[in-house]
């Protein structure tokens, strides 16, 4: 057989690198601004860009795609060219691949600071951004398949079937979940609406965290755990069940995230079934990952890659045990809309996530650049100033779940709320907040240490060039199945048949819980009093949206009597309906907002967006002054959003529509002249229009302004079903 | 639990047959995988195994 020379394209695995390094000290930074804001809700007072709702997303969305997204790319361009024996594909499609995801990263830091956002979460980024990630997903799934299809190597090594899964799959969610109906360049809404809405999107989210950020990383564990071990995984039995039942059972576990919520009960525990039988294709994976080093554990003590390699692996095992466990009904009404589940994702995403990415990046780097680490020492620093980061970030905020949970359930001897203000759970766990930060700026300065030593590293060394190789040609034996071939043996030189297996494997689950969901009525009983959003609501709720109130409100109330007794009667499903998209949301930073129309009046609302922490003290919630500007409010879209939601379903007369400014501007007025009964409004009205005189600027009334608008949706909240006096006080 | 399950699902016709078909297709499924894996050869596994370390 003839050898055959080609070389593995490691400069393209070089740019993904660097992208992940300085993606990842981005995505951290913010985090930790964030985590400081819980502590000085105010730092940013008065820059809307800069505020916690809007930074919340960029956050995740860094992390997760920009950070995770770019090591996951590294990863799989390294060794997917060595255990094929071939270099990708097209060397356009690599670069276009990564300037296309940088270009996206791009988009994104720009316009959700700005405040474009579809508030769905992981999901954030507005159609034109949805787009393009379709267009470069597609350009790596080609890429992919391409190199596969040219490849060198007969059979399919495991960790290809989970990149090839992990393709598929973020395809399907990515389309399903990001059907939204345009009404501008950078404004949709979400096809879905209500329970529907939510469903697809936890669908989509869960199975975020399962294609996006665990099977690349599996697939990229089973590669490099044997690679740096240097010895072959402990079981590849073992990795094919682990393969085949976690990709066949995770796609079923989204509705764990809706527990106790609007959504149907046989969805919701379908959700939790298969949340539990997870545990057992994941602890499967972990054991194979850390039983791969039986025989070489001393080489952990003193190569630095292993050790990242073996708190991330136990990380996964952690994070994969309290999934389950957080999925039981039980523990998950202890558990939802508090910090628990901030500590829960923060193990996957520093543990799993970012040490697998830290150790893959000490291991290729020296090796990219044919030269040693520039210091091991500094390797094992940011190994245990990140590993006592992860156990400072994710203690406290255990206890501050626990905290929460516990005091907001609490009752006193004669039926009320022992902490009936939402204010004295915040208050208890500040002390918490506090320590998360510590913990988050410990594994900040480890990130900082990688720079740094990586920096040293690539001074050092050589320069990163393509790497010889050579292997002989891959001789066709045909389609068919060779005598005496196995069928299985067969599958794993198919790699077509292998991704339709794969879809399959992933579409069943999906359509079980999607398809009757929206295709039955009976799923989502309406109610008559229900009523769509008035034009003033409905360009509120967008400012709700563009502010990402989300973040720490919920709209949401379980039927639990510590829930009922706080925030009034528990959800129903009817009542969305005409929600595009859903709100509601996954974390209690503040109260839940379900019920809040009518809790207070126009004043209250216009003070406490105006500074929180006057009418509320002790409150986190960071003011909303570019709210209150001297600019009106954008009513150039009104009309035809509200013709958008005509077609999603929500039944707005004609006349509704052509009446749509005339109706905004009365109620508005209407809120206006409310907020005149507080003597000091009045007083600051004519101040502030003095004031506009003598700078010579137009004057823009009160109830032209964004604050109205907002108002008014957040004085709707839960008012078409209000029962009145249900509450026993 | 399954209580639940049932009461929503007892208005779709012919739901008697929904529980037969997930048993038959969790059950050849996973039954099919265990054969799968367990009718590997030894050598074919150690050679698969050792795919990263060959490069």
């Amino acid at each position: 057989m003839e050898m055959q020379q080609f070389y593995y394209d490691n400069k393209i695995v070089k740019k993904f690198i660097y992208a992940t390094i300085v993606f990842g000290v981005v995505g951290m930074l913010v985090g930790l601004i964030l985590a400081f804001m819980f502590l000085f809700p105010n730092i940013t007072d008065g820059i809307s860009w800069l505020s916690f709702g809007r930074l919340r997303p960029l956050h995740t969305n860094a992390v997760i795609f920009a950070f995770v997204g770019n090591a996951m790319f590294a990863g799989i361009y390294y060794s997917l060219q060595r255990l094929l024996k071939a270099r990708m594909f097209n060397d356009f499609l690599s670069n276009l691949h990564f300037w296309g995801w940088q270009l996206i990263i791009v988009a994104a830091a720009i316009s959700l600071p700005l405040g474009y956002s579809t508030s769905k979460e992981y999901a954030e980024l507005e159609w034109p951004v949805d787009i393009a990630i379709a267009l470069i997903w597609v350009v790596f799934g080609i890429n992919m398949i391409g190199t596969i299809l040219k490849r060198r190597e007969r059979h399919l090594y495991v960790a290809i079937w989970f990149y090839i899964a992990t393709f598929v799959t973020v395809a399907v969610l990515h389309i399903f979940n990001s059907l939204e109906l345009p009404v501008s360049a950078m404004k949709s809404y979400s096809v879905y609406a209500g329970v529907q809405d939510a469903l697809v999107q936890w669908w989509y989210g869960h199975n975020a965290v399962a294609f996006f950020l665990t099977t690349p990383f599996l697939g990229l564990m089973y590669y490099f755990v044997p690679k740096v071990a240097n010895r072959p995984v402990y079981s590849y039995r073992l990795s094919i069940v682990h393969f085949w039942s976690l990709i066949f059972i995770y796609i079923w576990a989204g509705p764990h995230h809706l527990l106790y919520s609007a959504l149907p009960t046989w969805a919701q525990n379908l959700g939790v079934v298969f949340s539990i039988m997870l545990i057992a294709p994941s602890w499967g994976g972990m054991i194979n990952g850390l039983l791969t080093l039986r025989g070489v554990w001393d080489k952990v003590r003193t190569e630095p890659v292993l050790k990242f390699f073996v708190v991330a692996i136990t990380g996964y095992g952690m994070a994969t045990f309290e999934g389950p466990m957080l999925s039981l009904k039980n523990v998950n009404a202890i558990a939802h809309y508090t910090d628990w589940i901030i500590a829960h994702v923060h193990v996957g995403a520093l543990a799993w996530n970012g040490f697998m990415a830290f150790g893959m990046i000490y291991w290729l780097i020296p090796r990219m650049t044919k030269g040693t680490l520039f210091s091991t020492k500094l390797a094992n620093f940011h190994f245990w100033i990140g590993t006592l980061g992860i156990i400072l970030y994710t203690l406290p905020m255990y206890v501050a779940g626990f905290t929460q949970a516990s005091m907001w359930k609490q009752f006193n001897p004669d039926g009320t709320l022992m902490y009936g203000n939402f204010l004295e759970t915040v208050k208890e766990i500040m002390p918490m907040y506090a320590m998360r930060a510590v913990g988050g700026t410990l594994y900040l300065i480890g990130m900082l240490v990688l720079v740094y030593n990586i920096i040293q590293t690539v001074r050092a060394n050589a320069k990163i060039e393509d790497e010889l190789a050579e292997a002989p040609e891959l001789q066709n034996i045909g389609n068919g199945r060779i005598k005496g071939e196995k069928y299985h043996t067969w599958l794993e030189r198919r790699p077509i048949q292998m991704t339709i297996f794969a879809v399959v494997a992933i579409l069943i689950g999906g359509i079980v819980q999607i398809v009757p969901t929206i295709m039955v009525k009976s799923n989502i009983p309406t109610i008559a009093s229900v009523k769509p959003y008035s034009p003033l609501e409905l360009e509120g709720r967008d400012l709700y949206i563009r502010e990402g109130c989300v973040g720490c409100h919920s709209q949401s109330v379980r039927p639990f009597r510590s829930e009922v007794e706080r925030y009034g009667p528990q959800s129903k499903a009817g009542e969305f309906v005409y929600d595009h998209p859903f709100l509601w949301g996954s974390k209690r930073t503040g109260p839940d907002l379900l019920r809040e129309g009518g809790k207070y009046n126009d004043n209250w609302h216009f003070n406490h967006f105006w500074n929180p922490q006057s009418i509320s003290t002790g409150s986190i919630m960071p003011s909303y002054k570019w709210l209150f500007d001297n600019k009106p409010l954008d009513i150039s879209l009104t009309e035809k959003k509200m013709k958008a939601m005509v077609t999603l379903g929500v039944p707005y007369t004609e006349a509704q529509v052509a009446n749509g400014l005339k109706d905004l501007r009365t109620q508005a007025i209407k809120i206006e002249e409310s907020l005149k009964n507080d003597p000091d409004f009045v007083k600051s009205y004519e101040e502030s229009k003095k004031k506009a005189a003598a700078k010579g600027e137009v004057f823009v009334p009160m109830n032209q302004r964004e604050i109205v608008a907002l108002i008014a949706y957040v004085q709707r909240l839960g008012t078409d079903i209000k029962v009145k006096n249900n509450v026993k006080k | 639990m399954l209580e639940q399950i049932k009461h929503n699902m007892e208005n779709i016709a012919g739901v008697a047959i929904y529980p037969i078909l997930s048993l038959l297709l969790f059950f050849t499924f996973f039954i099919g995988l265990g054969l799968w894996v367990y009718t590997y050869k030894k050598d074919k596994i150690k050679e698969l195994s050792n795919m990263p370390l060959n490069d």
